[in-house]
């Protein structure tokens, strides 16, 4: 098995103590908190920061709760914990289809929210469920704390607006009457990356779409969205057609890349076909007929 | 750097480089090499172990984030001179032959148990779709872990009686 | 099939063939199995070994300095250095070279370059960055259609007078008969079938610790090899220390799968670098080393033809194949056969003719081809019918199940000598069709599927379509007769010694090496089958060369055919001599005696007779023993098999497929295997199991792939998928038995026949789903992508990189 490079190790005792010691090394540190994309990548060489900086210790970055209308993930929540959360269950199952196909149970006892998120690799999960419900990212940093949109959060592949001495802390996700959620991906086996991915949320107002968002995995959609889809979606009738079109809009939308995962005309296909699955079970679930 | 890991109910106090990873702290700092590793990329899951209460793939975690917590490796799955239910189960039911994956997938087994006493095979199948098996073809494993679910540990048998003679 | 388990008694084993708990799971259960990787010596060193990141290069310089200046490095191997020890190269199993580590080029992405040994293994993997290689790239062969082209680039100039990629041509079958059939058929039906590159992938990787001792001048390693006697030899041969100073032990594997039977550069380089330091060398390999340096499987391009009736009476198959050997000729079977049994193509069929022509060729890839159950080419062989039967079943509107049934061999033609050479040993083919399909239900699921194709022809485009696949194959395996069978001029016939102690405990000591196959419980069990000692007082002995008789190895689904003969046939002699013991205490002539397990009686006064046990004392003790009786009670005796035997089954899988997606949902697996006698059901069953696993892997998922520039695709467990609980379903399975003719215990061996006939099931199942759309053939894996083209009429090439 493959080994790391040296590094020097700080256990971070608390938030604050985390950015102090951000600060001191600057971009030569790493937070480290589930480990499961970074370490495997310092395995490999791919990855070679001169400090770690572990936060598992901050377990005041641990939480999954309702409160001030709207539902409220610490940034250290791990993804098991997202996936059986019964609040989440209820208000945003979005979460809870894409944590079910998120790696394989055993990572998930490990892997974070908020590490996926910062890890900002093209094909992860989460970042298109959050896209989608139009998530607000907490973070913090020598100066305070910030907030940014989640379809603001990703720079570009493995790049994010957090900042060298900056910690994501929260992700906040307004919680609406009317509202259903969906997440569809496509992998060539369980565990595996998405070929493509798509997440969606809409709130109802009888048979009008009163609201909608659209998040994309995999295809090179920038930030994690749709948002043509979204607009020729929102306000029109919930129908097979009304979605056919935003799913034609998706796949239209997207940038998707060749790889062993498919080509280019399926992976487009897909960003078009899951998009209107995905629809189509958040519609049904915000009439109360999904599951 | 010093750390102190308590594994299977034993504190061990070494000294280990950062970089050390927790299944090599395991196999080659303590010598306890039931715990094996397959890969390069956190896929095969023949490193699984538990951290506090809780499996994790040790090829994937440092050995200094261990220090001060908890593990569980599969010499501790034996308490008492008895053996477990699951590690019987696997042995009634044939549901291990080369013997490679069979730590992490007991110690999976022996997690899913606690916490879903009496699961579905689907459940079953889930619990343990992390890691990979090469020989079995999982219908002896998902076995096995049943048969565990029928016999809880009141009923086991000491380990003696399923030793080689 | 059932989620409940069946509780076997451990407190009384059967005296002989029956279920029994595995006696080596008291230790893997207790995490207490020895891997090679557990073996620590004193003193012992770590070795890495630094590779070629280009798939083709010439070698301009080598700098070690750096490496070598590293506080914790005790040695840098070069190709330089070992050159100066006439082990720059080494000789392959198929007769061709490999180099150890690369002197003038490298062939293949992740070729062996350089080897350092250090104090630990985190050293070793540091130095290796420290060793400066400056490479001068050089254009890449990655597609066996194009090796042999005329610009191709020319991969093997190391050897003279070579002038191409071309290895070498074989052929089997009457060429005549099969055109003249051909040239006078109704039907006639061609395809291009791929069966890609996969790899073994156990999840022990390979390895090796190598302890040359200078003082005794023994060289010991350590290595979880599949034939440790043919590596003591080899290595006699190759390193030039005399055989009986090398001692080679095979402990606990972690899986072999044929990847394990090589001799690979790393040991090679352990053991110099053992010798070298004075001290224990260990080299591990890591999963991408494993994945993209040692031996793949298949990587068949095969074009097979079918001429039939129109009533669907096959006639004859004809096939041409080009074989992708990679950069060196490592493959592993017997001498006469370069493309291993893969004249089986013929199949399970009544045919009148057929005939084979196989080109291997080289390619800038890591060598192999033969390995992962292949029961030496016959995966390939028996996919490439099977998929042949389905398309034809295709062209003339046939139900697959129907055709096959028409031109399966009867049972009344065995023993069958096959178009191609081959003398099937028994079978009765029908029966173990008409089995599998009446357990899978088959005419409700044709019914099932009629009803959905209604549907979707009337325009209801939600669910899925589903599937059923059929696989019928026939194996050849037990490898083999010494006259024809030979690995490196090594007949494969193998020992076994059998000693029963004075107490009446036993030893038997094989040359096979299980690698979780259990032969420590089913060795035991043929011993008490014939002599009536219990399994758990047998204690089997194997994987350590000084401690074993010759043999060589366990691969092909060899050991139950031939080292299993050999166990029943030295047992055999055991109690042939005890029979002259217990005369002498009996005072009767040994003609008067009569045999029952454990026992030796007077025929006719069953009251008298002397167990085995009593026997075995006597035998050690003061009796007088008539003329020319030996005291002691023991046997040896190696066993030459006078020919293979052919297991065969007969497999059903039912897939859903998402024709929005293509993504493919096994939903069934039935399976009836027919090997002969079964030893322990309970083993067989479970390599049934593994094996079918296999054929999901490679039917959906598992492929090594290559880009233009020869970068390996599938080097990793992220890009190499390897099925998991929740692909596989829970397997169905059934079985006849019609013993072999010539094996002593009937017994035919099982270990690979399931990986051989399960792809072409799940594959024809996927294919069946798709007809709807007009698919004809596409090829493995059937990847949601793959499937999804397949359906639009734009299939995928899937061996190579998707642009």
């Amino acid at each position: 098995m493959q080994v790391p490079a040296h590094f020097e190790y700080e256990r971070a005792t608390s938030v604050d103590h985390a950015i102090v010691l951000l600060s001191r090394w600057g971009s030569e540190a790493r937070v480290v908190a589930g480990g499961h994309s970074l370490i495997p990548m310092m395995k490999l060489r791919l990855a070679r920061p001169e400090a770690l900086i572990d936060i598992n210790d901050l377990a005041e970055l641990s939480y999954v709760r309702l409160a001030a209308g709207e539902l409220q993930i610490g940034a250290m929540t791990r993804h098991a914990e997202l996936l059986a959360s019964p609040v989440v269950g209820e208000h945003y199952p979005i979460f809870q289809d894409a944590e079910r196909v998120i790696a394989d149970p055993i990572v998930r006892n490990r892997g974070t929210v908020g590490g996926s998120l910062c890890q900002a690799d093209p094909s992860e999960d989460l970042s298109a469920a959050f896209s989608a419900v139009d998530a607000t990212a907490v973070i913090q940093g020598p100066d305070g704390s910030r907030t940014v949109p989640v379809r603001e959060f990703h720079v570009g592949p493995y790049e994010t607006v957090v900042g060298p001495a900056e910690l994501l802390t929260e992700i906040r996700v307004p919680v609406r009457p009317g509202g259903g959620s969906a997440y569809e991906k496509v992998e060539r086996r369980v565990g595996d990356w998405a070929v493509a991915a798509a997440g969606a949320a809409l709130w109802l107002d009888g048979d009008t779409v009163a609201d909608v968002g659209i998040g994309l995995t995999a295809v090179g959609a920038e930030h994690f969205h749709a948002p043509e889809a979204e607009a020729a979606l929102r306000g029109k009738a919930a129908t097979e057609e009304n979605f056919a079109e935003a799913g034609r809009l998706a796949a239209a939308h997207c940038r998707p890349h060749a790889d062993q995962r498919g080509p280019v005309d399926y992976k487009r296909h897909l960003a078009g076909e899951l998009t209107i699955r995905a629809l189509r079970r958040a519609a049904a679930r915000a009439r109360g007929q999904g599951a | 750097m010093q750390v102190t890991v308590t594994v299977n109910g034993v504190e061990y106090t070494g000294d280990v480089d950062t970089r050390l990873l927790l299944v090599h702290f395991l196999r080659d700092q303590l010598g306890l090499t039931g715990t094996h590793w397959g890969c390069d990329t956190s896929n095969c899951g023949v490193c699984t172990v538990w951290l506090d209460g809780t499996p994790v793939k040790s090829c994937t975690v440092l050995a200094v984030m261990a220090h001060g917590h908890e593990v569980r490796t599969v010499e501790g799955l034996e308490r008492d001179g008895v053996l477990d239910p699951v590690q019987q189960g696997f042995v009634q039911c044939h549901g291990l032959q080369c013997g490679f994956c069979t730590p992490g997938m007991m110690l999976t087994a022996r997690w899913l148990l606690d916490h879903n006493p009496d699961p579905s095979a689907a459940e079953i199948r889930a619990a343990i779709s992390g890691q990979s098996c090469r020989c079995t073809g999982y219908e002896n494993i998902v076995r096995a872990i049943r048969w565990a679910a029928e016999h809880p540990a009141a009923e086991s048998t000491p380990a003696e009686e399923v030793a080689a003679p | 099939m059932t989620e409940r388990s069946e509780v076997i008694s451990q407190h009384s084993p059967p005296m002989g063939f029956g279920r029994m708990h595995r006696k080596e799971d008291a230790r893997f259960i207790r995490g207490r199995g020895t891997y090679v990787d557990d073996v620590r010596l004193p003193g012992m060193l770590h070795g890495a070994v630094l590779r070629s990141p280009f798939a083709h290069a010439r070698i301009v310089s080598v700098d070690t300095r750096a490496a070598d200046a590293h506080p914790k490095v005790k040695a840098v191997l070069t190709g330089q250095t070992l050159a100066g020890l006439n082990l720059a190269w080494m000789p392959t199993l198929s007769y061709d070279t490999q180099a150890v580590l690369a002197t003038d080029k490298v062939r293949f992405q992740g070729q062996e370059v350089a080897f350092v040994v250090a104090e630990d293994r985190y050293a070793a993997r540091d130095a290796l960055e420290l060793i400066d290689v400056e490479y001068e790239p050089l254009p890449a062969v990655v597609d066996a259609r194009r090796a042999t082209e005329p610009d191709a680039p020319v991969i093997r100039d190391d050897k003279e007078g070579t002038t191409d990629n071309h290895i070498f041509d074989w052929s089997a079958g009457d060429k005549a008969r099969t055109d003249a059939v051909f040239a006078d058929a109704e039907v006639v039906v061609e395809q291009d079938v791929l069966y890609p590159r996969v790899h073994p992938a156990p999840l022990e990787t390979c390895g090796a610790v190598a302890d040359f001792d200078k003082v005794t001048g023994k060289l010991t390693i350590w290595c979880n090899t599949q034939a440790p006697h043919a590596h003591r030899t080899v290595y006699a041969l190759v390193a030039g220390l005399p055989e009986h100073k090398i001692r080679v032990i095979s402990p606990d594997v972690g899986g072999g799968f044929g990847n394990k039977v090589p001799i690979y550069p790393g040991y090679v380089c352990a053991i110099v670098g053992s010798i070298v330091t004075g001290k224990p060398v260990k080299w591990l390999e890591d999963r991408s080393e494993n994945l993209m340096s040692t031996g793949f499987a298949r990587d068949y391009h095969m074009h097979g033809e079918v001429a039939a009736t129109r009533d669907g009476r096959i006639r004859a198959v004809r096939v041409k194949v080009i074989a992708d050997h990679g950069a060196f000729n490592g493959t592993a079977q017997p001498t006469k056969y370069p493309a291993g049994f893969f004249h089986v193509f013929s199949g399970s069929y009544d045919l009148e003719a057929a005939h084979c022509e196989v080109t291997g060729v080289y390619t800038n890839k890591a060598p192999g081809g033969v390995a992962y159950a292949c029961s030496f080419r016959v995966t390939e062989a028996a996919y490439l019918i099977e998929r042949l039967v389905d398309v034809l079943a295709y062209e003339l509107k046939l139900d697959p199940a129907e055709l096959r049934m028409r031109n399966l061999l009867r049972p009344e033609q065995f023993p069958y000598p096959s178009p191609t050479g081959w003398e099937y040993d028994s079978g009765d083919y029908p029966r173990a069709l008409r089995l599998a399909l009446d357990m899978a239900g088959y005419e409700k699921l044709r019914e099932e599927q009629a009803a959905q194709r209604e549907r979707w022809a009337a325009g209801e485009r939600s669910g899925t379509l589903m599937g059923i696949g059929l696989s019928f194959f026939t194996e050849a395996v037990g490898a083999g007769p010494r006259k024809h069978m030979d690995i490196l001029g090594l007949g494969m016939a193998d020992g076994a010694e059998l000693r029963v102690h004075p107490t009446g405990k036993a030893v038997l000591r094989i040359s096979v090496q299980s690698q979780g196959q259990g032969h420590e419980t089913t060795y035991a069990q043929i011993v008490a089958e014939e002599l009536g000692i219990s399994p758990d007082d047998i204690e089997v002995v194997h994987g350590d060369t000084d401690q074993t008789p010759f043999g060589l190895g366990t691969y092909g689904s060899r050991s139950t055919p031939v080292s299993g003969a050999a166990t029943a046939v030295v047992a055999r002699k055991v109690r042939e001599r005890a029979r002259l013991v217990a005369g002498a205490m009996l005072e009767v002539s040994p003609d008067d005696l009569q045999w029952e397990k454990g026992r030796w009686f007077v025929r006719g006064d069953p009251g008298s007779g002397r167990t085995i046990q009593e026997i075995a004392l006597a035998a050690h003790g003061n009796l007088e023993l008539p003329e020319g009786v030996e005291g002691h009670l023991d046997a040896t005796t190696v066993y030459n098999p006078p020919n293979l035997t052919f297991p065969f089954g007969a497999y059903v899988c039912v897939a859903d497929v998402d024709p929005g997606t293509g993504q493919v949902k096994v939903r069934r697996f039935v399976a009836v295997d027919d090997c002969g006698v079964r030893i322990n059901p309970m083993i067989v069953e479970g390599q049934v199991h593994g094996g079918l696993a296999d054929g999901i892997g490679m039917a959906l998922m598992q492929v090594i792939a290559f880009d233009e520039d020869g970068n390996c695709l599938g080097g990793s467990f992220m890009d190499y998928l390897l099925p998991t609980s929740v692909e596989c379903p829970s397997w169905e399975l059934g079985e006849t038995v019609t013993p072999s003719p010539h094996h002593p215990i009937g017994a035919k061996g099982v270990g690979e026949s399931a990986t051989v006939g399960s792809p072409a099931a799940v594959v024809n199942a996927v294919l069946d789903a798709l007809k709807p759309f007009g698919v004809r053939h596409a090829d493995m894996p059937l990847t949601p992508a793959a499937v999804w083209r397949a359906a639009q009429g734009r299939p995928l090439r899937t061996d190579l990189a998707i642009t």
